[in-house]
């Protein structure tokens, strides 16, 4: 089959663009630049030379910065996107270089995050036979990216940018890889920038039928105990408005998933908490006892309704979602509205009745309240001597008022920053939900602190996570980026740990950590750092970490058995969730 | 319960497509029974057709992944008395196992097959039709010793008058008004 039909040839019609006579590495910058970035991660190598020495000529335009492996600056690229709503980009090599971002492409794709990465490539005429540093990153990439596509010609270029970011920002986002082979940086082309307009075969922004809105809000009008799910969609649709004045006037309670974390402030009268495996207890059991279910941008993911089987089956479902492959992929909506959140909440609102749902709302309370006695209380206010993550998280929160970026890696540590931390912003969860990628704190929040300079960036990080991605304090150090890290070190790779206790006969296999001493790697670093393992002194080191004009590590060593309650044990429904 | 569909995917003409869409089969496990890309009607379309053996639920998930792709127009998919559907075989007989009573003409009648090549050691016959029957006429032939046998893919048409690409070029009307 032939190529993609990228015009070739000059348009000399009035009205044009002008082109010039540049290189194609020039172009890939060219158009980055034409594309408002400003900012790229990546690390240099043979096949992607010509474009970093076009990134010499224009440094002042782009910032670039050398993270310590390409997977981190996948990672970074994705920070900055989930922080400021941009398609985060980053450049890779050919060969190792390009599989390193292969992690962060599938994360980015299954948290539908924009991100571009541009990898060089072997020179077309040695595609296929093994050349050094030659790998099939198109072949390798597809499964996990929106969208990808390799250029083997200098004209390609600006089209193939161009689409590549529409592709990535816009519909459900998500990341595209695009890989330019040698010879087309070095060959030359009559330059001309026209941003994508649309494509074809691609329809970002489903149409809403009018009469499915109707539908759902005849339901929802009817209902007497209706329950909102909320996921990320309202954060990528900037419906974070839209979402409040709907649950203000039809009164519904609302709990969300883990990527929709901080798209309603924690303390809104009708957040009800968290859901999910680690969630809080209401938000899952209530599942089984509202009778209208109500999900917007989200995709129903397992970690969220346990037992698929007997996951709400009590209740009608209405499904808000802009990806139509997401619809009746798990949960069977009784009625779906495929749209934007953005365009669908405003409609919804018009049609819904102002309640105020008191009494349902109630059941809420009361189950928060067992929760506070069970588990809560214990964890932010432990009369133990060892530390629990819980109390730090509540300290950081305390101390930041709920404004901070928070990047969480994955594991126990996680599980925790989204339940004590109070969110007052939006975009201000940065974790790997989906794909649940164990190093993705570090470069995350590189990525987040230079999305957004003025905002207090700090990332929470198990000591297992922490070490899949150390070396990225290297990128902290020549960048100096001003991320604050908090390592939570139980020196155990404590979620699975968990699972060893309470389903393995407390086998832990494998799972105990010999560490370094975190506080000398980090000054090694040259990051300033230091340890707490006592409750005294723990909320004066909190304050000199967020008080710190440069980046610093708190380590602090928490209580090494804990576990993170409430649970639904994997494959159990949401109404057997466990308090302890 | 599992039945056959026949998946109908209307596609721009780019390399990797097929690889984008075969792997949301086999990411699920799906076994695809053929596979058969040509273009279509309209210049610069291409379609894909792709038969299974599934249960409806589970076909309809794939369609829609498959319709998700960027530079997927339009995936659907069809029962077997929703389409006209075809597969073309071939074989190859050797010349001197005819005669000795196998009469050449009747069996190409009976089958509704072609004489595509008589070569003086052996003739290739033709045949169209559903799969069931390019095999009726692979089992009478194999006592004659068949050299070599192969089997097309399907090639499938939906049985509703409208064009399909029509339906497509309007969907893109709406979408950029």
């Amino acid at each position: 089959m032939d190529a993609v039909d990228i015009k070739t040839e000059t348009d000399n019609s009035p009205g044009a663009a002008r082109t010039i006579r540049i290189s194609g590495a020039e172009a890939v910058v060219r158009s980055l630049i034409a594309e408002g970035v400003d900012l790229v991660f990546g690390y240099p190598g043979g096949a992607i030379m010509p474009v970093y020495d076009s990134l010499y000529h224009f440094r002042e335009e782009i910032h670039h910065v050398l993270t310590r492996h390409e997977q981190g600056a996948t990672h970074a690229a994705q920070g900055f996107a989930r922080v400021t709503g941009r398609v985060g980009v980053c450049i890779a090599t050919s060969g190792p270089g390009a599989t390193n971002l292969i992690t962060g492409l599938a994360d980015a794709q299954i948290d539908s995050t924009p991100i571009v990465c541009l990898t060089g490539q072997v020179t077309a005429g040695l595609l296929g036979t093994d050349a050094f540093q030659e790998t099939d990153v198109v072949g390798i990439s597809t499964p996990v990216t929106k969208w990808n596509y390799q250029i083997t010609d200098a004209a390609e270029i600006p089209e193939a940018i161009a689409r590549a970011f529409y592709i990535a920002r816009t519909g459900r986002p998500g990341p595209v890889l695009l890989d330019i082979t040698k010879n087309a940086q070095f060959g030359e082309l009559d330059y001309a920038y026209q941003p994508c307009q649309g494509i074809r075969s691609y329809r970002p922004k489903p149409v809403v039928s009018v009469n499915k809105v109707e539908e759902a809000a005849a339901l929802i009008n009817q209902a007497r105990r209706p329950y909102v799910l909320f996921g990320q969609g309202i954060i990528l649709g900037e419906a974070e408005q839209e979402l409040r004045e709907f649950l203000e006037k039809s009164g519904i309670p609302a709990a969300w998933t883990l990527l929709g974390l901080s798209a309603l402030p924690t303390d809104h009268p009708q957040n009800v908490g968290m859901l999910g495996m680690h969630g809080n207890y209401g938000p899952n059991v209530l599942t089984n006892e509202c009778d209208v279910l109500i999900g917007l941008g989200l995709r129903f993911d397992d970690r969220v309704t346990g037992k698929v089987s007997e996951y709400a089956r009590q209740a009608k479902v209405v499904h808000v979602e802009i990806d139509p492959s997401e619809i009746d992929k798990i949960v069977k909506a009784d009625v779906a509205v495929n749209g934007d959140v953005k365009e669908v909440l405003p409609m919804l609102t018009a049609l819904v009745e102002k309640r105020d749902h008191s009494a349902w709302m109630s059941r809420f309370r009361e189950c928060a309240a067992i929760e506070q006695e069970k588990i809560i209380q214990k964890e932010l206010f432990p009369t133990k001597a060892g530390l629990t993550m819980g109390e730090v998280i509540r300290l950081v929160s305390e101390k930041t008022g709920g404004e901070a970026v928070v990047v969480s890696d994955v594991g126990q540590h996680q599980m925790v920053a989204s339940r004590y931390y109070n969110f007052r912003r939006s975009r201000s969860n940065v974790t790997s939900g989906g794909l649940g990628t164990m190093g993705f704190s570090l470069p995350a929040a590189i990525g987040a602190k230079l999305g957004c300079p003025k905002r207090e960036v700090v990332a929470i990080i198990g000591d297992g996570s922490f070490q899949m991605t150390i070396q990225e304090l290297g990128t902290v150090l020549q960048t100096q980026v001003a991320v604050k890290i908090i390592i939570l070190n139980n020196e155990f790779l404590g979620m699975v740990r968990q699972w060893q206790q309470l389903f393995f006969d407390r086998r832990y296999s494998a799972t105990e950590m010999i560490n370094p001493d975190f506080v000398q790697v980090a000054r090694g670093y040259g990051l300033e750092a230091e340890s707490v393992s006592e409750r005294d002194g723990l909320s004066e080191a909190v304050d000199r970490l967020l008080e710190s004009p440069g980046s610093y590590l708190l380590e602090v060593r928490v209580e090494k058995e804990d576990n993170v309650f409430p649970m639904v044990p994997s494959g159990a429904s949401v109404a057997e969730i466990r308090l302890d | 319960m599992k039945q056959p569909f026949t998946i109908s995917v209307f596609t721009e003409n780019h390399i990797g497509l097929l690889n984008r869409i075969t792997i949301i089969f086999t990411r699920r496990h799906i076994n695809i029974e053929s596979i058969t890309a040509s273009e279509s009607e309209v210049e610069g379309i291409h379609r894909f057709t792709i038969a299974v053996v599934e249960n409806r639920e589970l076909v309809e998930k794939v369609v829609k992944q498959i319709e998700k792709q960027v530079e997927v127009l339009k995936a659907f998919f069809n029962t077997e008395e929703e389409i006209f559907y075809q597969e073309i075989a071939l074989y190859k007989i050797p010349t001197n196992a005819l005669g000795n009573g196998v009469s050449m003409e009747s069996l190409v009648r009976e089958h509704r097959a072609r004489v595509l090549s008589m070569e003086e050691e052996f003739v290739i016959i033709e045949k169209t039709g559903h799969k069931e029957e390019t095999q009726a006429l692979l089992e009478e032939l194999r006592p004659l010793g068949v050299l070599e046998f192969v089997r097309s893919g399907r090639v499938a048409i939906r049985r509703p008058m409208h064009k399909i690409t029509d339906a497509m070029l309007a969907l893109e009307a709406v979408t950029e008004a």
